[in-house]
């Protein structure tokens, strides 16, 4: 039974997740999908890793979307991320100019991906963080992550979230600095070094 | 060691087994499948054995987490969510209708959002390079779809009825009918990707990505119904889907509106 009846809210239960499967690539990602920051921005930052399974092997079809707010921790309403050209169909690429938040990118043969975004400022009692969540073949349902970035301690002391994950695994949700605004964030979905991963309630 | 449907079946009804004692035991109904499913091969290294951890968004306004990325008017293109006109030449295969509402989880409609769909053509086979199926391409067809949701949460498709297609989890394994769904809410939370299936299928019971959704309930808000209404004379059968968002949103934004 596909049609809802919203009149009776216990009838109103959620749609199951199925896994992405290994043939998205020709649909969900688009020209530009990774180049998020507003062309020449000052406060870009590159963050890039790989998305490895249980033996350490990188996905080469693993989907990443992230999600943030900019450099002042505003959250984007602009739309436009995967502009289209109305004459041919294909994408245009954004504009470099509106800042969407927004980003997907899939990770090549080598299991790397990578997005150019704003810094994220901070929010609330929050550390700057960039929203992840996490899709591939084999996955039966997608996983949500943060990317927090390292450089100011106090506020990553001090967030809500980081002081309950347990001090081993803290690590895993903070990027590394390679300098020059590069930053290195590897997804691990199991065993040594597992990401930590996020369910909201 | 190869791997027969029987030996697939034996783990899929130990799953579900599984399943009726967590459900004897006082454990609450599993909406989702378990990440970790074996029967489906490709999970077995793919899913986390840690536990994640919880956030409970209501004591916490600020994340980002409870807003979504936007979507308008210059993400599509007019012919976007008819997959039958994409291209100089009719596609092959039977035209179908496919419509519904998405919804959160209070049965709020969700408007304005972004619906993306892809398949297989009516053959089984997909326009991806790695595809290998050895099934016809189909020159007029590609089988990707977007749209955004109107203002009572419809989306609306129309495209081609996609084929069952073999894949490699063990030996005669088939897919059955499916078209893929990716879905955006108001809040970055209720993101969800999952397939839509066609009723009656005779390939349901084999096939360990549905069976995968161990609640029978569950497992059948997966399975579109046959909407006579919907159907378009002399053009394409009907088939109606509402997709019910889980995750929750940011209500206090929401309110007023
Ligand atoms: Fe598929």
């Amino acid at each position: 039974m596909t049609k809802t009846d919203t009149s009776v809210p216990e009838n109103v239960l959620p749609t199951p997740s199925h896994t992405v499967g290994p043939f998205y690539g020709y649909a969900l990602p688009f020209r530009g999908g990774e180049d998020i920051a507003p062309l020449g921005h000052p406060d870009t930052v590159t963050v890039h890793g790989h998305v490895l399974d249980g033996e350490g092997r990188p996905l080469p079809d693993a989907l990443i979307e992230v999600w943030g707010p900019d450099s002042e921790g505003r959250v984007p309403a602009a739309d436009g991320s995967m502009r289209r050209d109305p004459a041919t169909g294909t994408y245009l690429g954004r504009n470099g100019v509106e800042f969407t938040g927004w980003g997907r990118v899939q990770t090549d043969a080598d299991g790397h991906w990578y997005v150019r975004t704003l810094r994220p400022g901070a929010r609330g009692r929050n550390a700057p963080y960039l929203s992840v969540c996490v899709f591939a073949r084999g996955l039966l349902v997608h996983l949500f992550t943060r990317i927090y970035l390292p450089g100011d301690d106090a506020a990553l002391a001090a967030d809500p979230l980081l002081a309950r994950v347990p001090g081993d695994r803290r690590d895993t949700l903070v990027a590394q600095d390679e300098g020059h605004g590069t930053y290195r964030f590897d997804i691990r979905l199991q065993g040594e070094g597992e990401t930590v991963f996020l369910e909201y309630k | 060691m190869t791997l027969t449907q029987a030996d697939i079946d034996a783990e899929m009804a130990a799953e579900r087994a599984a399943y009726d004692q967590r459900l004897a035991d006082g454990a609450p109904v599993e909406h989702h499948p378990r990440r970790d499913y074996a029967p489906y091969r490709s999970s077995v290294l793919r899913h986390p054995k840690q536990p994640p951890i919880a956030i409970d968004v209501t004591k916490d306004p600020e994340l980002v987490e409870l807003s979504s990325p936007a979507f308008g008017e210059r993400d599509l293109t007019a012919v976007d969510n008819d997959l039958t006109i994409q291209h100089p030449g009719e596609p092959v295969g039977e035209r179908i209708t496919v419509s519904g509402r998405l919804l959160d989880r209070d049965g709020r409609p969700v408007r304005g959002q972004l619906v993306e769909i892809w398949q297989a053509n009516s053959a089984g086979r997909y326009a991806h390079q790695r595809e290998q199926h050895d099934a016809p391409l189909d020159p007029n067809f590609t089988g990707t779809g977007r749209t955004i949701t109107d203002d009572d949460g419809f989306y609306r498709f129309t495209t081609i009825q996609p084929g069952p297609y073999p894949w490699r989890n063990h030996v005669n394994a088939w897919r059955p009918a499916h078209i893929h769904f990716s879905l955006f809410g108001t809040a970055f939370t209720q993101r969800l990707v999952t397939q839509m299936y066609f009723p009656n299928d005779p390939l349901f019971p084999y096939d360990p990505i549905l069976q995968s959704v161990t609640d029978d309930a569950a497992r059948q808000r997966l399975i579109a119904t046959y909407d006579h209404s919907l159907s378009v004379p002399e053009f394409s059968l009907g088939y109606h889907w509402d997709i019910v968002l889980d995750g929750p949103s940011a209500t206090w934004i929401e309110e007023g509106r």
